[in-house]
């Protein structure tokens, strides 16, 4: 129960936060691409740059999560035909709907109830990508 | 209130994100986002959808649980914690959008001519809306994560993958931005 407590909250988080530091905003994403304002570089370069610090040092310490257990923090695949070829398909999505997958949860949110025919359209392409997936390259 | 009303700075914002990470992290999970569209395909139609599919999706439940609280948020954002002011991005990408047919932030964190059914059911706005939603769906799939998983998660734990998946999420957004958007945009 507490475990599930702390996920909702953490979501809870998120929604407020990537609302009010305008992060979710198609604007942004867009003066984010045509390189006109830091904000948006300051949002994912803080967070990454804070996020190694905290990762480090949770391999450092062998940081406990809440059922006692070391955390381990699991390698991506170095399928780099796939992080090419997907990366830049999802880039394209992404420039023109301004949202990445967390913020199309939060705009429903914001009473963008269009988003949910985005997301439909987005379950649509994995389903499709399930199908193709021995196909592709990875 | 004002300076909680008013759009947060992004420092505060990048903080924000890290200790969603942390809340995760601390409750056995990770932050990684494009993860829940294949939850979703699995919890809606399982093994038929094929081999991709058919696995213990419950383990990732939990993302409904975030996922309700990322909608409650978003809503907390604009009702309890609104701010009057429109989105301030810059000048010149007032000037860039104007030039494209995309009118100047008023209300919302939107443009409204964009987002609304009306537009949805125009080539462009079909275009834009299901044909972008495809691609984040198919391509974070195929990369094996978004913005959370890859930009934030992947380049936090220094992974090269993530690197190379983060440069493809700019060559994609760039030729968007630049090339396919004006495109659209004029039918």
């Amino acid at each position: 129960m507490k475990r599930k407590i702390l996920i909702f909250i953490a979501g809870i988080i998120f929604g407020i936060v990537m609302t009010k530091s305008e992060a979710v905003s198609w604007y942004r994403i867009q003066e984010m691409f045509r390189f006109q304002s830091f904000h948006m570089y300051g949002i994912i370069g803080v967070a990454a740059v804070l996020g190694a610090i905290m990762i480090f040092c949770m391999k450092k310490f062998k940081f406990k999560n809440m059922d006692g257990e070391v955390v381990h923090f699991a390698e991506k695949p170095k399928t780099y035909y796939a992080s090419i070829g997907g990366g830049i398909l999802f880039g394209l999505g992404w420039a023109m709907t301004g949202a990445c997958p967390g913020p199309l949860y939060v705009l429903i949110g914001n009473g963008y109830f269009v988003i949910l025919v985005v997301i439909l359209s987005a379950l649509l392409g994995t389903l499709t990508y399930g199908r193709l997936k021995s196909k592709l390259p990875h | 209130m004002d300076i909680i009303n008013q759009g947060w700075h992004w420092s505060v914002s990048g903080l924000g994100i890290v200790f969603v990470m942390y809340l995760l992290i601390y409750a056995g999970e990770r932050f990684g986002i494009s993860s829940s569209f294949r939850v979703m395909c699995s919890a809606i139609s399982g093994r038929k959808a094929g081999s991709y599919f058919d696995y213990d999706w419950k383990e990732q439940a939990w993302m409904f649980l975030f996922i309700m609280g990322a909608i409650i948020g978003g809503y907390i954002g604009v009702s309890l914690l609104a701010d009057p002011n429109p989105v301030a991005i810059s000048t010149q990408t007032i000037i860039d959008l104007n030039a494209i047919g995309v009118e100047a932030p008023s209300t919302g964190l939107m443009p409204n001519s964009i987002f609304n059914f009306d537009f949805l059911f125009t080539l462009k706005g079909f275009i834009l809306l299901v044909g972008g939603g495809f691609m984040i769906g198919f391509g974070t799939r195929w990369a094996g994560g978004c913005t959370s998983g890859h930009a934030i998660t992947g380049l936090s734990n220094l992974q090269l993958p993530s690197l190379v998946a983060v440069v493809g999420f700019f060559i994609g957004g760039l030729l968007t931005t630049f090339f396919l958007l004006p495109l659209i945009l004029s039918i």
